[in-house]
């Protein structure tokens, strides 16, 4: 099942010669549990592709569909609804939200969905269950440390029945190890049927995906293909 | 990492005979490097003629011959923990040759060559991260040896994102200026015969 489809996306920033081509016909479909990396140096359009994954943006010309659904087709209210319940963001930066306790940033996405609030702090601390965070409910993000914080954004993005997992640099601050703690929590949504897109310029990160593709002045230019085997191209060296 | 060191250390944490050495080697290694019986026996012989290890007698060179290390090993094997490997001359690096010849080719992309490499050695990550999402946990030998394997090649990912930049800057920039003379030794370096 197709969670998050893109048909020949273009995005075109300002007009006459300040006009900058972000996106060049860009297709992409991500399904149900699948992980795709995309690569790219700055500049090259990786965050255009994610906001107008998250109907954040609108493409200048192209489809978004979203579980089959063309994101064009809908109203403002549909595409919010969207946003609340089905997709989960992670950015660079956290964005979390100072006054609130991790448990309140986490259950938010729920309680504005609608969900009272009772149950959505139930689902806000089963999240943060699964990424070993239980014990951080009642602090502020201001009380954590980088890789906690970014593990709190991810609880965040995946609270709930999300079904889409869009992940700009998602460890771009931390080091290696909080790193590879971001993308294993990234890969554990995934296998619970999540489908997610990451954004990353380091390829240790994009190695955790199923996918890698490759962008350049807004275009895929490649993508990995898949191992056919467990172990075809390794090859011990003695 | 030599087999004999490696070997050294594992027989510094007790006794062992010759077959075992070579199934705790490939244990801890993750068995990223499958070693042979050969290998081990004629290592063995070697340490024992520098008096680095000494063996329990007999003559038979059998698979229940036993081993231990002596001071000297032991001495040996402090001194190789510490002794930095050398990194200072790299080997002539094939795929910075690769991408110098397709710089000068005519009709040759080299962007395309360049993404051809960056795709293979992305591809040879997946997997590397594949096993360790399985099996670091488990085992941390072999977290260890697949993450010098990624490092490394993320380290010649990294080196053709920066040539891709290089490139794109050099082919953007006016080619006719007069170059300044290059330093020498740099050059040497890369392209050492
Ligand atoms: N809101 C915007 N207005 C004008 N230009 C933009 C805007 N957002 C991005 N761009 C331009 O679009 C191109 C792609 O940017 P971006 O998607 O942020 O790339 P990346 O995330 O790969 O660094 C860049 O040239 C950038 O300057
Ligand atoms: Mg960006």
């Amino acid at each position: 099942m197709t969670v998050l489809e893109l048909r020949g996306v273009s995005k075109v920033y300002g007009e006459g010669s300040a006009q900058v081509h972000a996106l060049r016909e860009v297709s992409l479909s991500v399904g149900e549990g699948q992980l795709v990396a995309v690569m790219g140096p700055s500049g090259s359009g990786k965050s255009t592709l994610l906001t107008i994954a998250g109907t954040l943006e609108e493409p200048t010309s192209g489809d978004v569909l979203i579980a089959g659904e063309p994101v064009s087709g809908m109203g403002r209210d549909d595409r919010a609804r969207i946003r609340r319940r089905c997709l989960g963001y992670v950015f660079q930066d956290f964005n979390l939200l100072a006054g609130l306790t991790v448990a309140e940033n986490v259950s938010l996405p729920l309680e504005l969905d609608g969900m009272p609030a009772r149950s959505a702090v139930q689902c806000g601390l089963r999240a943060l269950d699964e990424l070993g965070l239980r014990g951080r409910a009642g602090s502020f993000p201001d009380e954590l440390s980088g890789g906690e914080r970014q593990r709190v954004a991810i609880a965040r993005a995946v609270v709930g029945d999300r079904r889409l997992l869009l992940a700009d640099e998602p460890s771009g601050a931390l080091d290696s190890a909080n790193g590879e703690a971001v993308m294993r929590l990234i890969r554990a949504a995934c296998r619970r049927g999540v489908a997610g897109v990451v954004v990353t310029h380091d390829a240790q990160l994009a190695s955790w995906a199923d996918r890698v593709v490759f962008l350049r002045d807004g275009r895929i230019v490649d993508q990995t293909v898949p191992a056919s085997g467990p172990e075809s191209l390794l090859t011990p060296n003695p | 990492m030599t087999i004999r060191h490696a070997l050294l250390a594992l027989l510094s944490e007790g006794p062992r005979y010759g077959l075992q050495l070579r199934q705790e080697f490939e244990a801890r290694t993750g068995e990223v490097w499958p070693l042979n019986v050969g290998q081990v026996y004629t290592t063995l012989q070697r340490l024992e003629r520098d008096g680095l290890v000494e063996s329990d007698g007999g003559d038979d060179d059998g698979p229940q011959k036993g081993f231990k290390i002596t001071d000297e090993g032991r001495a040996e094997l402090a001194a190789w923990l510490r002794t930095p490997p050398d990194l200072s001359s790299p080997p002539r690096d094939e795929l910075v040759i690769k991408v110098l010849v397709a710089v000068e080719l005519p009709g040759v992309d080299v962007h395309e060559v360049v993404q051809t490499h960056r795709r293979y050695l992305v591809q040879l990550m997946q997997e590397w991260t594949r096993l360790k999402e399985y099996a670091a946990d488990r085992d941390l030998g072999f977290g260890l040896a697949v993450d010098a394997e990624l490092f490394r090649l993320d380290a010649v990912v990294r080196w053709l994102d920066a040539a891709d930049g290089r490139i794109k800057r050099a082919s953007l920039e006016d080619r006719d200026l007069p170059r300044a003379p290059l330093p020498k030794t740099p050059r040497k370096v890369v392209l050492r015969p």
